[in-house]
C-alpha cells in the first residue's frame, strides 16, 4: 500500500488521522473541463493542515474548493489534490440584533439563508445559485443582482480567519492586514483558506419581495429603465434574447424588486419560514423538476433556443402588464435551483459537452456600444448565445475585482466538440473588443482567458502586488488550479 | 499507463481550448473484487479477452497471479492486487492507485463472498460476523467509493453478485442468506440513488454454479459453469437489467420459495 493519509507528519492531534478522502470526478460547473482526482475533505483546522503536510510530502499541489459552482476551471486542478472545504460547514455564530453572521469556511448560502431568515436576516449578496459555499464565494468575490446597490460579497466581509500555506492562521480585517483582506478576497484561493468568515446580513422584514417585470425593446430601453431605477431597486436584472437581430438587438426583460418595508407584509412570521421559501418539488403539481432537463434538452439547439427566447421574450410582454407582484427570496434569487441538472440539457458527456459563460464587465460610457457590437458578433459568427443576462455594477476596493462602473453582459454558449475550437477562437476575437473598451474579466465565470489577458484589464500595481503577495505566502506554490495556471501563471506546478 | 491527466491549458498556443480527458478514448477499465476463483475468476478471463483493462482483487495473491498468466496472451491488461474485503479502509488509496493505472474505471463487480460451512445448531458471533464483514461490509466501502466516482463521472456499471440464498431466511446458514439480502438491499437503493446520474446498478442472484463454494454440495440441480454464469452477468450488467437471476429459471424458483408461508418454511430442510 501507497502511504495514506492516516500518518500525516506535523499532526500529533489525535483524530487528523483519516481525513475523507475520495477519488472522484472534479469539474468545472459548466462542465467544459474537468479531471480526475483525490478530493481531499478536512473537518476542522487539524485535518486542513494534515492535507498541506500530506500534499507537500508528496510533492503536489491543493486546488480549493467550495460548492464547485464557479463555471470554468478555477476549483478544477488537473495535476494536484482538490481541497474541498464542504465539510467545514458550522454557523458558528449569529447576532439576531446586529445580523452578523460567523461562518466555517463551507457553509452554503443556502445553509445560511436557512438560519438566519427566520430571525428576520438575509445575505446582503447572494449569487443565482444557493449551493456556493461562504468560502468560495469570498475567493471568488461573487455578485448577485444588486451589486449596483450594494457591492459584492466581499463587501459584506466584516473579517475572516485565513489559513496560510506556512500553517500561520492570520486574521484579516480593512484594519487588520488590510491588504491581505482585500487580496484574499477575490483572491481566487491563491493565498490560503478562508476558515472562518464575519458577514454583515441585511435586516428584512418580510420574506418576500415585490418584484416587477419591465419588457424591453432593445438593449438601450434595458439600460435606460435599469440607470433610471439604480437609486430605487434594490435589485435589477436583465435578460436578453440574443437571437433578435436589427432594431430588436438585445431586447428582453427586466425583473426589478424591492424588499418590502416594515408593515407592508401583515403576516412576516409566515413569510420568513424557510417552508414559505421552498421552491416546489414539481412543476405544474405532478411533472417531477428532476426530469425536467430531458425536455430541456429537446430545445438545447439553435433553432429551439431561437423559439425558446422568442416564447420567453413574448410572455414577458405580457408578464410586465401585470401589477408588481410578491415572490419569495429564495424563489427569486435562485433562478438557477429552480430546475435541478438543467444544465444536463447540454448534454453530460463529461469534459467534451457543456456550457461556458462568457461575461464581461464594461465602464459605463462605452458598454452599449460594446455589448451590441458583441451580439452582432455573435449571431454573424453563428454563435448565439442561449441565455443572455445583464446586470448593473459599481467598483470596490478588492485587488482582483472584476466590478466596475457600469455594466456587464453574461453570454451561455453550448459547448461541443464540434464547435469547440470555433468558440474559443470567437471568444478570444471578443476579449479583444472588450480589453479595447476597458472591459474586465471574472474568473468565476471565465474559461477562455489567457496567460497574457489579466495584466491587460487589471491595474498593473494591484496585479503585481498580488503576485508578490503569493509568492511571499505561498513560495513554492502549494495553491494552484488550472485557472492560476492557465490566466496567472502558466509556470506554476 | 498513467491518467490522462497532462494539463492542456499549460501550453502556449492561445487559443486552445482545454481539453479534459475524452473519456471513449483508451480501453475500458473494470474492477473485479473476488478474482482469484469461481464468477470472479471468469468475469475477469471474459473480460481480458474482450480487451478490457482488468483489476482483479482478491485475497489470495498466488490464485490472482496464476490468473493474470492465463490472460497474458489476451488483448485486454489485468492488474492484480492483493486485497481483503475487511480491510475497508484501504478502498479509496486502491481505487485510486487502479484508476490512475487503469486510465478508466467504466465498471465494477462485487464478487467477493464466502459461504463457510456451519453446523445445524451452531450460533458463532465470530464467524457470522466475520462473514458480514467479507460479503457485506467490503460491498458497502467499495460501493461507496464507486458510487462517489461513477456519480462524478456520471457513467459506469456497479454489479454485485448476491444470491437466491437471500430470499429466504433458510435454517442452513443464516448469516450467508442475511449478508445477501443485506446487499440487495443496499444494491437497490445504490440503483436508486444513482439513476439520475447516469449510473446503473445491477444486482446478480446466481443459483448453482459450478465453483468451490458449491463444489461437493448435495443435491445440486441445473448446474452452469463459472463461465457460463459470467457471459450471461456481463450480458444483463450491459443490457441494464436492475435484478437478474442466473440461470433465469430461478427467477421462478425465488418466486416459489418468497412465497411459501412461514409454517411450511420452516419444516423444509434445504
Amino acid at each position: 500500500m501507497e502511504a495514506g493519509l492516516a500518518q500525516a507528519p506535523g499532526s500529533d492531534v489525535p483524530g487528523v488521522s483519516g481525513v475523507e478522502h475520495a477519488f472522484e470526478y472534479v469539474e468545472g460547473w459548466g462542465m467544459a473541463v474537468g479531471a480526475h482526482g483525490r478530493v481531499l475533505r478536512p473537518r476542522n483546522l487539524e485535518q486542513l493542515r494534515a492535507c498541506f503536510a500530506l500534499a507537500r510530502r508528496e510533492g503536489t499541489t491543493l486546488g480549493l474548493r467550495g460548492g464547485g459552482n464557479s463555471y470554468g476551471d478555477a476549483s478544477v486542478n488537473d495535476v494536484g489534490h482538490a481541497l474541498d472545504c464542504s465539510r467545514m460547514d458550522r454557523i458558528l455564530g449569529f447576532d439576531a440584533r446586529t445580523g452578523i453572521a460567523t461562518l466555517e469556511a463551507g457553509v452554503t448560502i443556502e445553509k445560511l439563508w436557512k438560519h438566519i431568515l427566520p430571525l428576520g436576516f438575509w445575505p446582503r449578496v447572494v449569487s443565482g445559485t444557493m449551493f456556493p459555499t461562504a468560502a468560495g464565494a469570498a475567493a471568488m468575490n461573487i455578485h448577485g443582482k444588486n451589486n449596483f446597490a450594494v457591492g459584492t460579497f466581499g463587501d459584506a466581509i466584516l473579517e475572516f480567519d485565513l489559513l496560510l500555506a506556512s500553517g500561520e492562521l492570520r486574521r484579516c480585517s480593512r484594519s487588520e492586514h488590510a491588504d491581505l483582506f482585500h487580496a484574499a478576497i477575490g483572491g481566487l484561493g491563491m493565498l490560503g483558506v478562508f476558515t472562518r468568515i464575519v458577514l454583515q446580513t441585511k435586516r428584512v422584514h418580510s420574506g418576500e419581495l415585490s418584484v416587477r417585470a419591465i419588457s424591453t425593446r432593445n438593449l438601450r430601453e434595458m439600460m435606460e429603465y435599469m440607470d433610471a431605477h439604480r437609486g430605487d431597486a434594490d435589485y435589477l436584472v436583465g435578460w436578453v434574447d440574443c437571437f433578435a437581430a436589427g432594431e430588436a438587438s438585445g431586447r428582453g426583460l427586466i425583473h426589478h424588486a424591492n424588499y418590502l418595508h416594515e408593515g407592508e407584509d401583515s403576516d412576516p412570521a409566515r413569510t420568513l419560514s424557510v417552508a414559505h421559501q421552498e421552491l416546489p418539488a414539481n412543476i405544474l403539481g405532478v411533472f417531477p423538476k428532476g426530469e425536467v432537463w430531458r425536455i430541456l434538452s429537446l430545445f438545447n439547439n439553435d433553432l429551439g433556443m431561437r423559439l425558446v427566447n422568442l416564447a420567453k421574450y413574448h410572455a414577458g410582454r405580457l408578464e410586465a402588464h401585470h401589477e408588481p407582484h410578491r415572490q419569495s427570496h429564495a424563489g427569486f434569487a435562485f433562478l438557477l435551483d429552480y430546475v435541478p441538472n438543467w444544465k444536463w440539457a447540454y448534454g453530460r458527456e463529461r469534459g467534451r459537452r457543456g456550457l461556458i459563460q462568457y461575461q464581461s464587465f464594461v465602464p459605463k460610457e462605452r458598454a452599449h456600444e460594446l455589448f451590441t457590437q458583441l451580439l452582432e458578433r455573435c449571431r454573424r459568427a453563428r454563435l448565439v448565445p442561449y441565455l443572455g443576462v445583464f446586470k448593473r455594477h459599481r467598483p470596490d476596493p478588492f485587488w482582483l475585482t472584476h466590478a466596475v462602473d457600469g455594466w456587464s453582459f453574461a453570454m451561455d454558449f453550448k459547448v461541443t466538440p464540434q464547435n469547440r475550437e470555433r468558440l474559443w477562437r470567437h471568444c478570444a476575437e471578443l476579449t479583444e473588443l472588450v480589453l479595447a473598451a476597458g472591459g474586465r474579466f471574472y474568473f468565476a465565470k471565465d474559461l477562455v482567458l489567457n496567460a497574457k489577458d489579466p495584466a491587460r484589464f487589471y491595474p498593473a500595481d494591484k496585479l503585481e502586488r498580488f503576485l508578490a503577495l503569493k509568492r511571499e505566502l505561498d513560495p513554492e506554490g502549494l495553491f494552484a488550479t488550472n485557472l492560476w495556471r492557465r490566466a496567472f501563471s502558466p509556470d506554476a506546478r | 499507463m498513467a491518467l490522462r491527466m497532462v494539463s492542456p491549458t499549460r501550453s502556449e498556443s492561445i487559443q486552445s481550448p482545454p481539453q479534459s480527458q475524452a473519456p471513449r478514448e483508451g480501453s475500458p477499465g473494470a474492477i473485479v473484487i473476488g478474482a482469484s476463483s469461481g464468477i470472479g475468476a471468469a468475469l475477469v478471463r471474459r473480460l481480458a479477452a474482450e480487451g478490457w483493462s482488468v483489476a482483479a482483487l482478491a485475497r489470495r495473491g498466488e490464485a490472482l497471479e496464476e490468473l493474470a498468466r492465463e490472460c497474458a496472451g489476451q488483448p485486454g491488461r489485468v492488474l492484480v492486487i492483493a486485497h481483503d474485503t475487511r480491510d475497508t479502509s484501504q478502498v479509496p488509496e486502491l481505487l485510486e492507485r487502479i484508476a490512475r493505472e487503469q486510465g478508466r474505471v467504466d465498471l465494477c463487480i462485487y464478487a467477493a463472498g464466502v459461504m463457510p460451512k456451519i453446523e445445524r445448531q451452531s450460533y458463532d458471533t465470530a464467524l457470522d460476523l466475520d462473514m458480514l464483514a467479507i460479503n457485506f461490509g467490503g460491498l458497502v466501502a467499495w460501493g461507496n467509493a464507486i458510487a462517489g466516482l461513477f456519480r462524478t463521472q456520471r457513467s459506469g456499471i456497479l454489479v454485485g453478485i448476491s444470491s437466491i440464498a437471500g430470499d429466504r431466511g433458510r435454517k442452513g446458514n443464516p448469516m450467508y442468506g442475511a449478508s445477501k439480502a443485506a446487499m440487495d438491499h443496499y444494491l437497490e437503493a445504490l440503483r436508486n440513488r444513482l439513476a439520475e446520474f447516469n449510473v446503473h446498478v445491477c444486482t446478480i442472484k446466481p443459483g448453482y454454479i459450478d465453483t468451490a463454494m458449491t463444489r461437493g454440495m448435495p443435491g445440486l440441480f441445473w448446474l452452469i459453469s463459472a463461465d457460463q454464469a459470467a457471459a450471461t452477468i456481463l450480458a444483463a450488467a450491459r443490457g441494464g437489467a436492475n435484478l437478474r437471476y442466473v440461470p433465469w429459471r430461478w427467477k421462478i424458483v425465488g418466486l416459489v420459495i418468497k412465497s411459501i408461508p412461514s409454517f411450511v418454511f420452516r419444516k423444509l430442510n434445504f
